[in-house]
């Protein structure tokens, strides 16, 4: 799976506050999550962000609480896959069951910046800067993982395997 | 070669006699947890499984702990949808409004939590149980709805790092001040995918609650679980709660440790966390001075009768500043009904604080306490991250109880020696 988007870069220690402030979780809405994306970190980010886009953080992206409507509200905001230097445990396991693409690679997050276009190949880990050219190699999710975000998350998955075929 | 009480805990819940750092383990469930929260996105991909019951009714915890009693329409539509499922699955620990607690404080208190226990909770302090030697973490909604149908979750084995603080802890210094000095050492992601044991004299010497205090905080290093090690004080904790039977396990002499942190507790002062992270902790004496708007007693860190006989302790006889608001939160109706017993409470309300039922609330911008631009918190909560407890660009800093306590009086960021001595 290829994915071609426009980069928004944030800094180390991205907690899941500033990636959905709790006073919105009064609400399981997917796409009214998504509305408050990122809006304690960049307030435009939710109204510009566009569908395929990528976010690209430091160390400890998605640390602090276990609320998986932070993956939900990038996920649903239109962003096709995040690239950090490393994740937190809680957000990397709820990113992989909702289906949401993500990466750690501490060089391309190092080397891509806000406004750069990337392409990133899941299948293999590679990351292409397409403005500043550079490649870098991020190791790929295993097959079974990639069926998960494939089939849209693990219950779907699930559903899928359990499935009469 | 020995293992880690982490380690025990897993190869006890799986059909393995031992299992090592870094293994794939899928192990048996003693409890899961959720709340208002995390609950109805949890019973969403439940229900997507068509499944016509949960793994064990009695097993499922709900509390409705975090924006309740309903500040709005939208969270009592999210309670409604968890109240629903819990009469429809015939959920036996369901929590809501005049019998929850705080979680954290709730399901020790309950028993409904043990030494030996494996467990997850929707929720990222879920790491707390570990101060009864129970592995205890954290994970998201759909994990959670895996882990209801066949309760069962899958973990990575952690690799297991020792704390070691010996000595005698300085007096005003508690739980928060430990853990929060261990953040400020490793930093918030020092412990990241790992095991924290914590052990020596001076966790011994810890009441449970200042145990459940450290441990609870694990998370804001990046832990996915805190422990410590059962000893007498643990076993008569539980012995008067538990409601089922328990194994306790210990680490074994020759267990292996990534790391092994060693402090001496006697030179460890009272603790203030400066915003926005955790791991910005510095002695009280290098925070004197600051001027506060609010302070917050509670939360599933310090929301225990301890915390609030500390407090307490200082506000005796005396008045908060008017400069701030004061807000205390015992953490359970049980913790609510003994300060009350106990004066406690009178006490509260003699010096100017508002006294709530229990709520997360302001803990994380939710209601009873939400800040406005410019403002700046002392909370005896666990994090300080920009916007947690209101507007974007108000400021939290994080201490214990006897801290924030003499804060409250003084209007400013305060040693509690300083109060306690006029």
């Amino acid at each position: 799976m290829i994915i071609t988007g426009r980069v928004w870069k944030f800094g180390n220690d991205v907690d899941t506050d500033l990636i959905i402030p709790a006073r919105y979780l009064n609400t399981s809405d997917p796409l009214e999550l998504a509305s408050h994306c990122m809006e304690d970190a960049d307030k435009s980010f939710a109204g510009r962000v566009q569908p395929g886009d990528i976010i690209v953080a430091g160390r400890n992206f998605g640390c602090g609480s276990s609320r998986e409507h932070a993956p939900v509200a990038i996920k649903n905001a239109g962003v096709a896959c995040v690239i950090a230097g490393s994740f937190a445990r809680i957000f990397y396991r709820n990113a992989v069951n909702i289906g949401l693409p993500i990466l750690e690679c501490g060089e391309a997050a190092a080397a891509l910046q806000s406004g750069d276009r990337a392409e990133i190949d899941l299948t293999t880990g590679s990351v292409k800067n397409l403005t500043n050219p550079g490649t870098y190699q991020a190791a790929p999710f295993p097959p079974f993982m990639q069926q998960i975000i494939e089939a849209g998350g693990l219950i779907n998955y699930v559903k899928q395997k359990l499935e009469p075929q | 070669m020995g293992m880690t009480i982490t380690e025990k805990i897993l190869a006890d819940h799986t059909d393995r006699d031992r299992v090592a750092p870094g293994e794939l383990v899928n192990c048996r469930l003693d409890l899961v947890l959720a709340n208002d929260i995390t609950a109805p996105l949890a019973i969403q991909e439940f229900r997507k499984l068509g499944l016509k019951k949960v793994f064990d009714p009695e097993r499922v915890v709900l509390v409705m702990d975090h924006f309740t009693p309903n500040k709005d329409i939208k969270s009592a539509e999210q309670c409604l949808t968890v109240r629903e499922f819990a009469r429809e699955f015939g959920i036996v620990n369901y929590f809501d409004v005049g019998a929850m607690g705080i979680e954290h404080c709730l399901l020790p208190e309950q028993g409904l939590v043990l030494p030996g226990d494996c467990m997850i909770g929707a929720d990222s302090h879920t790491c707390t149980y570990g101060a009864l030697g129970a592995f205890a973490t954290g994970v998201g909604s759909t994990d959670l709805a895996a882990g209801m149908a066949l309760g069962e979750c899958w973990f990575k084995v952690p690799e297991s790092m020792k704390f070691v603080f010996h000595g005698e802890l300085q007096p005003w210094v508690g739980g928060k001040d430990l853990i929060l000095y261990t953040i400020g050492q490793i930093g918030v992601e020092g412990a990241r995918y790992r095991a924290m044991e914590f052990t020596g004299e001076a966790i011994g010497a810890l009441s449970v609650e200042g145990r459940l205090t450290m441990c609870n905080m694990a998370v804001e290093a990046g832990a996915k679980n805190g422990i410590v090690p059962p000893d007498e004080k643990t076993h008569a904790y539980v012995a008067a709660r538990a409601r089922r039977p328990y194994q306790a396990f210990a680490s074994d002499p020759e267990a292996a440790y990534i790391v092994v942190h060693e402090y001496e507790a006697g030179q460890i002062e009272p603790q203030v966390a400066f915003p926005h992270l955790p791991e910005n902790s510095r002695p009280v004496s290098e925070a004197a001075g600051i001027a506060i708007d609010q302070v917050v007693i509670g939360s599933c860190t310090n929301g225990r009768i301890e915390d609030l006989r500390i407090a307490a302790g200082i506000l005796e006889g005396r008045k908060a500043s008017k400069k701030l608001r004061l807000i205390v939160i015992p953490g359970t109706q049980e913790i609510y009904l003994q300060a009350m017993r106990e004066g406690l409470l009178e006490t509260f309300v003699e010096a100017g604080a508002a006294v709530s039922t229990p709520t997360c609330g302001p803990c994380l911008g939710g209601h009873m306490g939400i800040l406005a631009h410019g403002e700046k918190a002392l909370a005896t909560t666990n994090r300080n991250f920009v916007g947690r407890m209101g507007h974007p660009e108000s400021e939290v800093y994080l201490a214990g109880p006897a801290v924030a306590a003499a804060s409250a009086i003084t209007g400013c960021i305060t040693h509690p020696e300083e109060v306690a001595k006029q």
